[in-house]
C-alpha cells in the first residue's frame, strides 16, 4: 500500500504555514487593522518552530526527510523571517503595502524554502525553489509604486527563470542517467561520465544563482537595493541558506561520489565569488549595494565548505548561515532605521558622524560590520575560524589562505562605514525611524552576533548533530 | 520506433534556441517565450525519457513543470504590465535607472 | 529496427514536405513574374472582412485582457493534475479523493481571493 509512506504529522510546518498564509491573504479586505496580520505572522513562526522541532520523520516515501540537517536550517529561515518581520512594519507602513498579502508571501517563500531543505526528491526540492522564488519576485516588486523595486523584481525574475530552466535541465539529464529523482537512490546509480557531469554543472549553475555566485551574481545588486528593505534582509540571509540548503544535500548525498569531479568545477567558482563580491563591495557608495556584493561574497566563503566535501564543512556552512542570519539581518535592520523617502539614508555618506548624533545605533551597526568582517570576539569571527578551519582539514590549506587574503579586502567597505560613523563631521541630520518591533530585532541580533561569539559551545554542538 | 537519441537532440536543440533567445533578444515578452521554450524543451527529453527507461516518474515532472511555468509566466507577465504602466516601454534596454 | 527501416518509414513525411515547399514557392513567384499589377486606392487598403476597415490592425490589447488571460492560464493549467488522477481513479480510492478535494480547495483559496481583489471585475 503505497498510503502507508504518507506521514502528514512530518509535514505538519509546512501545512501550518500555508494555512496561516491563505488566513491572511485571504483575510486582508476583511480586517482593517493591519497591524492584526504582523502579530499573526510573528506569532506563527513561533507556532511553526515547534512544530519543526516536534514533527521529525520521513514522508512520501523517500521524498521527504525531516532530519535534524532540515530541522537546523528551518531554525535559520525561521529565525530570518522572525527578524524580517520584526523590521517590517516601520518601512511598511511608510511605503504602503503593511498588509496582509505581504506577510502571506513571505510565509509562502519559507514554505518553499522548507520543502528544499528537507526534500530528498529532485523534484521537490524543484518544487520549493520555484515556490520560494516565485514568493519572492513578487516581495521584492511589492512596492509596486517604486520602479526600481519593479526593475529589481524584473532582473531577478528573468534571471531567476533562467536559472530554473538550467536546474530541470540537470533534472532531466541526471534522472536519464540513473532513472531516478530520489537523492539516495541517485547516489547508488551514479556512475560519472561526461552527460553526469554536465547534468551536476547545470545543477551548480542552477542553484549558484539562487546564492549569489559569480558569475551569477548579476541580479543580487539589482533586485537588492530595488526590494524593500525588509525584503533584502529577508532574501539576503533565507534565500541564501535555502540555496545552500539544496546545494548541501545534493551534492553531498546524490552527488558524493562525483566529488573529485565536482570540486574541481566549484573550487574556481567559490574563490571568483569571495574575490569579485569583496572587490566590488569596495567601490560601491549605496549601502544596499555594498550589502548585496558582501553577501555575494559570503557566498564564496560557503561554497568553500561545501567544497570540503566533508562533515565538518558542511557542519561549518549550517553554523555560518545561522551567524549571517544575525549579522547581516541586524545590518539591514540599521539601514531600516535610518532610510527615508527618495533614497536618503540609503548613501553611504549620510553614515557620517553617525556615532556623534546617535551613538547607540552607531554602536550597534560597528558591532555588525565588525561581525560581517569576522573580527574577534564577534560571531562572524567564529564562523569564519569554523569554515576555514574544515577546509584546511579538508586538504585544502591554500583555499583558506586566499579566503583570508579575500577577507583581508573585505575589511575595508565595512571598517570605512565604522571609520566614516566615527571619525567624519555629519554632513546631514537623519532622524531614526523608531519603531519598538525594529529595536527588537535589533537587540535579538546584536545579542545573538555576540553571544554566540563568546560563547560558541552549545551552538557548536547542535550543528556538529545536524549533518546528515 | 524513433531512437531516444533523437527526441534529445530535439530537446537539446530547442533548449540552445532558448537560451539563444534569452541572450540575444531584448523584449521582455520574447525572452518569456524564450524560457517557455527551453521550459518545453526539456519536457520533451523527460517524456523521452519516462517512456524509454519504462518510468512513469519523467511524465510525473512534465506536469510539475507545466504547472511552475504557467505561474512563471503569471508572475512574470504581471510584472511586464506594471513596467509597462510605469516606463511605457518593454526593452530591457529602456529599463535601467539601476546602474549595473 | 534499423535505421534504414526507419528512415523508409518517414520517407512518405519528407516528400510531401518537399512537395509542399516547392508547390507553395513556385505559386508564389508565379504570381511575382506573371502577375498584371494595377494598383489604386481601394485595392490597397486593408482588407477587413470586405468593409471598410475601422481602425489601425495592430493597435494595443487592454491591460484588461492580461489580468484574465493570465488567470486563465494559471487555472488552466492546475487542471492538468486532475487528468492523472481522474485516470488512476479506479485504483487510488477514497483517499485520493479527499487529497484532490484538498486540492481544489487550496485553488479555491486562489480564486477567492483573485474574486475579493476585484481581479474579475471589467471596470
Amino acid at each position: 500500500m503505497p498510503f502507508s509512506l504518507l506521514n502528514f504529522k512530518a509535514l505538519a510546518p509546512e501545512i501550518f504555514l500555508v494555512l496561516v498564509a491563505s488566513f491572511m491573504v485571504l483575510f486582508d479586505r476583511a480586517i482593517r487593522a493591519k497591524d492584526f496580520f504582523f502579530w499573526t505572522a510573528l506569532l506563527g513562526t513561533l507556532v511553526a518552530w515547534w512544530l519543526c522541532r516536534t514533527s521529525l520523520g520521513i514522508s512520501f516515501g523517500e521524498s521527504y526527510t525531516a532530519d535534524h540537517y532540515g530541522f537546523f536550517l528551518k531554525t535559520i529561515f525561521l529565525l530570518s523571517l522572525f527578524l524580517s518581520i520584526l523590521i517590517s512594519p516601520v518601512y511598511a507602513r511608510r511605503r504602503g503595502f503593511h498588509f496582509g498579502e505581504y506577510y502571506g508571501l513571505l510565509y509562502f517563500a519559507v514554505c518553499g524554502m522548507m520543502l528544499m531543505a528537507s526534500g530528498t526528491d529532485l523534484l521537490l526540492i524543484y518544487i520549493g525553489l520555484e515556490l520560494m522564488s516565485l514568493s519572492i519576485y513578487v516581495l521584492v516588486a511589492v512596492d509596486w509604486r517604486d520602479p526600481r523595486g519593479l526593475e529589481g523584481g524584473l532582473k531577478y525574475f528573468l534571471l531567476g527563470s533562467l536559472a530554473s530552466a538550467f536546474l530541470i535541465l540537470g533534472l532531466a539529464i541526471i534522472y536519464g542517467r540513473t532513472g531516478t529523482l530520489f537523492l539516495a537512490r541517485i547516489h547508488q546509480h551514479l556512475s560519472v561520465d561526461p552527460a553526469v557531469l554536465a547534468g551536476i554543472a547545470f545543477f551548480l549553475v542552477a542553484l549558484g544563482f539562487k546564492v549569489a555566485m559569480v558569475p551569477f551574481h548579476m541580479w543580487a545588486p539589482d533586485a537588492y537595493e530595488g526590494a524593500p528593505t525588509p525584503v533584502t534582509a529577508f532574501m539576503s540571509v533565507a534565500a541564501k541558506a535555502a540555496g545552500f540548503a539544496a546545494l548541501g544535500r545534493i551534492f553531498l548525498l546524490a552527488f558524493a561520489s562525483a566529488h573529485p569531479m565536482w570540486i574541481k568545477l566549484l573550487v574556481p567558482f567559490a574563490v571568483l565569488t569571495m574575490f569579485v563580491g569583496n572587490i566590488l563591495a569596495v567601490v560601491q557608495t549605496n549601502i544596499k549595494r555594498m550589502l548585496a556584493y558582501s553577501s555575494v561574497a559570503h557566498a564564496g566563503y560557503i561554497l568553500l565548505g561545501i567544497a570540503a566535501g566533508t562533515r565538518e564543512g558542511l557542519s561549518a556552512v549550517l553554523l555560518y548561515l545561522f551567524i549571517y542570519a544575525f549579522m547581516n539581518i541586524g545590518a539591514f535592520g540599521i539601514v531600516t532605521l535610518l532610510q527615508r523617502e527618495g533614497g536618503v539614508g540609503e548613501s553611504i555618506y549620510d553614515y557620517q558622524g553617525l556615532a556623534r548624533l546617535y551613538p547607540f545605533p552607531a554602536l550597534l551597526m560597528l558591532l555588525f560590520m565588525f561581525s560581517l568582517t569576522g573580527i574577534p570576539p564577534t560571531a562572524g569571527f567564529m564562523g569564519k575560524f569554523y569554515l576555514f578551519r574544515s577546509v584546511v582539514h579538508a586538504g585544502h590549506p591554500w583555499l583558506a589562505v586566499l579566503a583570508v587574503l579575500a577577507s583581508v579586502i573585505a575589511a575595508y567597505p565595512y571598517l570605512r562605514i565604522v571609520m566614516f560613523m566615527y571619525m567624519r563631521e555629519p554632513e546631514r541630520e537623519i532622524q531614526p525611524a523608531s519603531s519598538l518591533s525594529l529595536w527588537a530585532a535589533l537587540g535579538i541580533s546584536a545579542l545573538g552576533v555576540l553571544v554566540i561569539g563568546l560563547y560558541p559551545g552549545s551552538l557548536l554542538h547542535a550543528v556538529m548533530g545536524s549533518v546528515f | 520506433m524513433i531512437p531516444l537519441q533523437w527526441y534529445l537532440y530535439l530537446a537539446l536543440a530547442l533548449f540552445a534556441v532558448g537560451l539563444f533567445g534569452f541572450v540575444s533578444r531584448r523584449n521582455v515578452i520574447i525572452v518569456l517565450l524564450c524560457v517557455e521554450l527551453m521550459l518545453n524543451a526539456v519536457n520533451i527529453a523527460l517524456t523521452a525519457l519516462g517512456t524509454a527507461l519504462e518510468d512513469v516518474t519523467g511524465h510525473i515532472v512534465v506536469f510539475f513543470v507545466i504547472a511552475v511555468a504557467a505561474a512563471e509566466a503569471a508572475i512574470g507577465l504581471s510584472l511586464v504590465v506594471l513596467i509597462y504602466k510605469r516606463f511605457r516601454e518593454v526593452h530591457l534596454d529602456e529599463v535601467k535607472m539601476l546602474k549595473g | 529496427m534499423g535505421e534504414t527501416v526507419l528512415a523508409a518509414k518517414y520517407l512518405p513525411i519528407l516528400i510531401l514536405a518537399i512537395l509542399v515547399f516547392i508547390i507553395g514557392l513556385s505559386m508564389t513567384i508565379a504570381n511575382q513574374i506573371l502577375a498584371i499589377r494595377r494598383p489604386y486606392s481601394e485595392k490597397l487598403v486593408r482588407y477587413e472582412c470586405g468593409l471598410p476597415p475601422s481602425g489601425e490592425p495592430r493597435h494595443p490589447f487592454s491591460v484588461k485582457f492580461y489580468a484574465i488571460a493570465i488567470l486563465f492560464v494559471v487555472f488552466d493549467v492546475e487542471a492538468v493534475f486532475l487528468y492523472p488522477w481522474a485516470v488512476s481513479f479506479g485504483h487510488l480510492g477514497a483517499f485520493a479523493y479527499v487529497e484532490m478535494i484538498v486540492f481544489i480547495a487550496l485553488l479555491l483559496v486562489a480564486y477567492v481571493y483573485a474574486w475579493i481583489r476585484g481581479a474579475f471585475q471589467w471596470e
